[in-house]
């Protein structure tokens, strides 16, 4: 497998990759004199399931939310689909189908599963404020459409039984699934997950792997993951980034990675100087 | 029944009434403070605009008619023409959505991230600026408000409880109307925003604005929203309150009257509005009926801060709120 093939590469499992879906050039940003990531590139293939690792403060997070736009870079480039994109709100691109969790779980806790979920199909209904106002025919049949959908991804992450629940009253571990439903109802082109199974036991953790390769799988979903659980990592992923004090100092399959000297060392807590 | 029980009850059901009209105001309150957290001090003053933009559209004013002539030596006051009230209130609903985009663009946008603090004195300096803006359009004068909303004692009611009791209540038509507006108001509110893709943007945004962004909601759209919403109910709020007594600056000081009502149903409870008005409304006219001859009456000004005071120490999170738990 040539993984530096620009037309992509088939995985030892057989899984076909395609080209660069999202590159990411020379990223460098700064919180007044931290800098949060200095200076990093790196791409995102087709269909991949591509994890960011690193120990804590090493600017994971902080990456995820350059491509997902919540935070903007000083210096750099974000090139997706082929185009380079312009400084954009989060909220614009979520509309270009980059759908997100967040480390410490963003859900609407005073609303049900279902609604909270429902919320996810927003950037795909049309009607406009009129019709929904008034609730015209195309409003309402759009809503049962979107509702069919959303009942879909219920199904498949197995959360028929607390779709009515406020999701302020669920345990941890179901507001995490719940957040990756309410990511997966956008039909995203790219799914951004921030360590999707902190916190939960190996039983849940087993869950959500399962349910991560599906979507790769079924939906043909890319995804790019923060996990620090490495035994999860070396499964789950195809190829993986390394930072370290917001610098990437590994990057390539789970194996190179892992034999990588500075990722070795990173990881033993060896002294930087 | 003895007489007094019956006044009492007429008392209470009027209090009821001019209840809904507190609940009104309180309403456009909570919409914004739930959707954006920014305790909107100019609501009051809100209504008093939309009031007087309703008259000065209805009476064909000319706006800002003081000012051009005043600049350019003309003589202008009216254009001549008296528009039909439904198409009057339908442009001064208008004019509140325009003024929703508007604040939106000039103030909020330049507000956001701010500490709460900053957003309320922002909206103080709204208040006296659209006070202002509302004189210099349309004249500090008392206006009349009429849209041919039926006044004066309800017949059928007067009638029947005089059959029944031997003594005629008297209920305002005003009063009757207002309360059918204000429950119609509130049941589309309830069901906007239940069931339309707008209504869950904006109880996500309300819930939790980071979660909004990552599923697509622009918050700039949902603030013009929220605060053209809050516009309308204050127009409606508006129209009520300038029937009943005239457009005049005092309307903007209706809003004090919400402060009590929020304070006993939460800020962020629509139900707590409604119910939290109709206690206030019916508390003050009840007490005022009982208590008032012994204690020197015109108990109305404060009987409401009074009471909600004493529920502020028993329940600081209101009627409806959540129970604020400190964790530590
Ligand atoms: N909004 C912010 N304001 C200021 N500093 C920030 C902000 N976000 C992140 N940082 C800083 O940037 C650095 C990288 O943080 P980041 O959250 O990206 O790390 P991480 O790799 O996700 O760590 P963890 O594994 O603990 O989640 C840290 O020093 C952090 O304090
Ligand atoms: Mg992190």
């Amino acid at each position: 497998m040539n993984v530096a093939n620009p037309e992509g590469y088939t995985t030892p499992d057989g899984r076909r990759i395609g080209g660069v879906l999202m590159e990411m050039k020379n990223i460098t940003l700064r919180f007044g004199g931290v800098n949060a990531i200095t200076n990093i590139s790196f791409d995102i293939r087709d269909g991949e399931i591509r994890a960011i690792i690193g120990p804590n403060g090493a600017g994971k997070s902080s990456m995820l939310n350059v491509i997902s736009g919540f935070y903007v870079p000083q210096e750099g480039e974000v090139w997706f689909k082929g185009y380079k994109r312009g400084p954009m709100k989060p909220y614009q691109v979520a509309r270009l189908g980059i759908a997100r969790t967040f480390q410490n779980i963003a859900l609407f806790d005073g609303m049900s599963v279902l609604d909270n979920i429902m919320t996810g199909r927003l950037t795909m209904m049309k009607s406009g404020l009129l019709g929904q106002a008034i609730w015209w025919g195309g409003a309402q049949r759009e809503e049962t459409e979107n509702r069919e959908k959303v009942e879909k991804i219920i199904d498949f992450l197995e959360i028929q039984n607390i779709r009515k629940t406020p999701v302020g009253r669920l345990p941890y571990g179901l507001k995490k699934r719940v957040e990756l439903a309410r990511a997966l109802a956008a039909e995203p082109k790219l799914l951004l997950l921030d360590e999707p199974m902190a916190g939960m036991n190996v039983e849940e953790k087993e869950d959500m792997s399962r349910f991560i390769l599906d979507v790769n799988d079924e939906f043909g979903t890319t995804i790019a993951l923060i996990e620090h659980d490495m035994g999860v990592v070396m499964d789950l992923s195809d190829r993986v980034v390394v930072m370290d004090y917001g610098k990437k100092i590994g990057d390539g399959t789970p194996d190179e990675v892992r034999n990588n000297q500075d990722v070795i060392d990173a990881y033993l807590g060896v002294s930087h100087d | 029944m003895p007489d007094q029980l019956l006044y009492a009850m007429e008392a209470g059901l009027n209090g009821l009434m001019a209840g809904v009209m507190y609940a009104l105001v309180a309403l456009g309150f909570v919409l914004i403070f739930k959707a954006s957290g920014i305790f909107n001090y100019a609501q009051g003053v809100l209504a008093l605009f939309a009031a007087l933009t309703l008259v000065g559209l209805q009476d064909g004013q000319v706006p800002f008619a003081h000012l051009i002539n005043a600049v350019f030596g003309t003589d202008l006051h009216s254009f001549g023409w008296t528009l039909p009230a439904v198409v009057a209130i339908a442009l001064a609903a208008g004019v509140m959505v325009l003024l929703a985009v508007v604040i939106e663009k000039l103030v909020l946008q330049h507000l956001v991230n701010q500490a709460p603090i900053i957003l309320f004195m922002a909206t103080i300096g709204m208040a006296y600026f659209l006070e202002g803006l509302g004189d210099l359009m349309w004249g500090a004068d008392i206006k009349k408000l009429d849209i041919g909303l039926p006044q004066g004692i309800n017949e059928t009611i007067d009638t029947l409880t005089y059959n029944a009791f031997g003594y005629g209540f008297f209920i305002d038509n005003l009063d009757i109307v207002a309360t059918v507006v204000a429950a119609v108001l509130v049941i589309s509110l309830t069901l906007f925003s239940q069931y339309t893709k707008y209504g869950r943007a904006l109880r996500a945004v309300a819930d939790d604005h980071q979660a909004a962004l990552s599923v697509g909601i622009s918050l700039r759209f949902i603030w013009v929203l929220v605060w053209s919403i809050a516009g309308i109910v204050a127009l409606v709020a508006g129209i009520m309150w300038g029937s009943k007594s005239g457009v005049q600056f005092s309307l903007s000081l209706i809003a004090l009257k919400a402060l009590p009502v929020l304070m006993l149903g939460g800020f962020t409870s629509i139900p707590g509005a409604i119910v939290g008005g109709l206690i206030i409304g019916m508390g003050e006219k009840l007490f005022e009926f009982w208590i008032g001859p012994m204690i020197g009456g015109a108990t109305e000004n404060w009987f409401a801060y009074v009471l909600a005071l004493v529920f502020l120490v028993f329940r600081p999170q209101g009627l409806f709120g959540e129970k604020i738990i400190e964790r530590v």
